[in-house]
């Protein structure tokens, strides 16, 4: 995933760039090729070839729209073509937000991109200056953002701790520097560095200063 | 892929022998690189290229098979590699092993009983129970329509009360919709435990097995599964020579209408038919597929020793 560009080969030109239009055969299907169909672009999650010994041959296809992330299956008649979307994903270096974008920077050429609001969605609770993410552009235009699977930050608000309850017991919530609120142990304490999981939304451990 | 794999080919290799020559079933070998393709619409050969033309590597050993048979072989059977361009997937690979055998005299009933006894001896863990449905009852059953007499209107009103997304820029024919019925909603019902028999099939499927003289007249074929992984596909063989060059014919018109190449006719096949064919009844097993289903994998490329992509 670092940096690379998760796109068959096959279809670009000499300056790295989709051809317009470029389709792909069911033949070439596999999970990870990222496709338009009705205007929006899809992540094949899984391809399944079917065909009876005598008869005629099917693609039962997932696929994700990479825009609502709704997950529905199609079935493609073996031998279409679909057209290809330029998406491709990229780990980019997260600058800051001016409240109205989050700014994103390719470390190599400097180039910057401007996620929106619907791009960055609930994943802007876990940005912090610096962190790496995983930004998929759809034409240029980022359309996801995945953030480190794991993140450090600065508890900026919660209850005072329980001394001594350093082992066990229960939680309480507390608020990041980021705005997101997670629950804690409740040994923790307001400016305390943790590690927290992104996919599970859980505290992991404190981090060594 | 371990060594365990290896060793369960070899063993199955010998069980299938073991069966036929104790039957007094005669192993042959037949050429794998014909002047000859086969016609069949949904199949694509592979075309080689020799210093004075083409040859086509076989997709089934039936041509050449039934050319024995028309010379007086007598019950034959063949483990043969067979290719089929474009075919991959978890059950799916375009080079595989095949076993075709023909039994002389045979009703397609009677080799449904043989077909049985070999799966039970060749996937040991097997329910010894299997099912025998009819293709029309599996759809009376799980879709509750009659397969044979459906109007297109009844089809294309079943896809959609199974909510089957499909994305097609061409009209589907009825054919085309039974087979997406046939493998989204009759397939997934058949039991993991033991194998499913499916006879009779549509006219319109009946490629080059005979059709009955019933006033609606059914294909006097079947298939035999092991959960939705079809490991064999059998046929009264249709003997008349004029019946198959019509069928041939008719494959072809079809491959044109979907712009696929067309195909040489192996003219010397119709020959040995018309010189008399003896009735008979045939399948194909794919040998790989009972391999997976015997060691209890998941997909092809679990049980062949380099697959596809390295190979």
């Amino acid at each position: 995933m670092l940096g690379c560009q998760i796109v068959t080969g096959l279809l670009k030109t000499n300056t790295g760039k989709l051809t317009p239009m470029a389709t792909y055969n069911t033949n070439e299907f596999k999970s990870g090729l990222k496709i338009i169909l009705n205007g929006d672009p899809y992540n094949i999650v899984a391809n399944e070839f079917v065909k009876p010994g005598k008869g005629q041959a099917f693609n039962r296809v997932r696929i994700k729209n990479l825009k609502s992330g709704r997950v529905i299956d199609k079935t493609w008649r073996s031998g279409e073509s679909v057209e290809a979307a330029d998406v491709i994903e990229k780990e980019l270096q997260y600058l800051y937000t001016d409240g109205e974008f989050w700014h994103f920077m390719d470390e190599n050429s400097f180039e910057q991109v401007a996620a929106d609001a619907t791009a960055v969605g609930d994943t802007r609770y876990w940005l912090k200056d610096g962190d790496r993410c995983v930004v998929t552009l759809w034409n240029e235009v980022p359309l996801v953002i995945t953030p480190p699977n794991f993140v450090e930050l600065t508890i900026s608000q919660c209850d005072p701790g329980l001394r001594g309850d350093t082992a066990q017991g229960g939680t309480k919530p507390a608020t990041t520097e980021t705005g997101a609120t997670i629950k804690v142990p409740l040994f923790i304490e307001e400016g305390e560095v943790l590690k927290i999981d992104t996919r599970s939304g859980e505290y992991v451990s404190r981090v060594k200063k | 892929m371990s060594l365990d794999i290896l060793l369960e080919r070899a063993q199955l290799l010998h069980d299938t022998r073991d069966f036929f020559y104790r039957q007094q079933v005669m192993e042959v070998e037949t050429p794998a690189l014909s002047q000859g393709a086969t016609t069949d619409p949904y199949i694509d050969s592979f075309a080689v290229e020799d210093h004075d033309g083409i040859r086509y590597l076989q997709t089934s050993a039936e041509y050449p098979m039934k050319r024995l048979l028309a010379a007086g072989s007598g019950d034959i059977f063949q483990i043969c590699k067979v290719w089929r361009m474009g075919e991959i997937g978890r059950h799916h690979h375009p080079e595989f092993t095949m076993l075709e055998w023909y039994r002389v005299a045979y009703r397609y009933k009677d080799l449904m009983q043989e077909v049985d006894t070999l799966l039970q001896r060749l996937i040991p863990h097997l329910a010894k129970t299997s099912d025998f449905i009819s293709y029309q009852d599996a759809f009376q059953k799980i879709l509750r329509f009659n397969p044979h007499t459906a109007s297109h209107s009844v089809l294309m009103a079943c896809l959609r009360e199974q909510s089957i997304d499909l994305v097609s820029t061409k009209a589907l024919d009825n054919s085309a919709i039974l087979d997406i019925l046939m493998t989204h909603c009759i397939e997934p019902s058949f039991s993991q435990q033991h194998l499913t028999f499916i006879y009779d099939y549509p006219a319109c499927q009946k490629a080059l097995s005979c059709l009955s003289q019933d006033e609606t007249p059914v294909a006097q074929r079947f298939e035999v599964y092991l959960g939705e992984v079809e490991l064999g596909n059998a046929y009264q063989e249709e003997v008349s020579a004029k019946k198959n060059r019509q069928q041939l014919q008719s494959d072809l018109e079809c491959r044109l209408s979907q712009n696929k190449a067309s195909a040489p006719v192996d003219e010397r096949f119709l020959q040995a038919l018309e010189v008399g064919m003896p009735e008979c009844a045939g399948i194909a097993i794919g040998l790989d597929r009972v391999l997976m289903c015997r060691c209890q994998k998941n997909s092809l490329e679990d049980i062949i020793a380099l697959p596809w992509v390295v190979a």
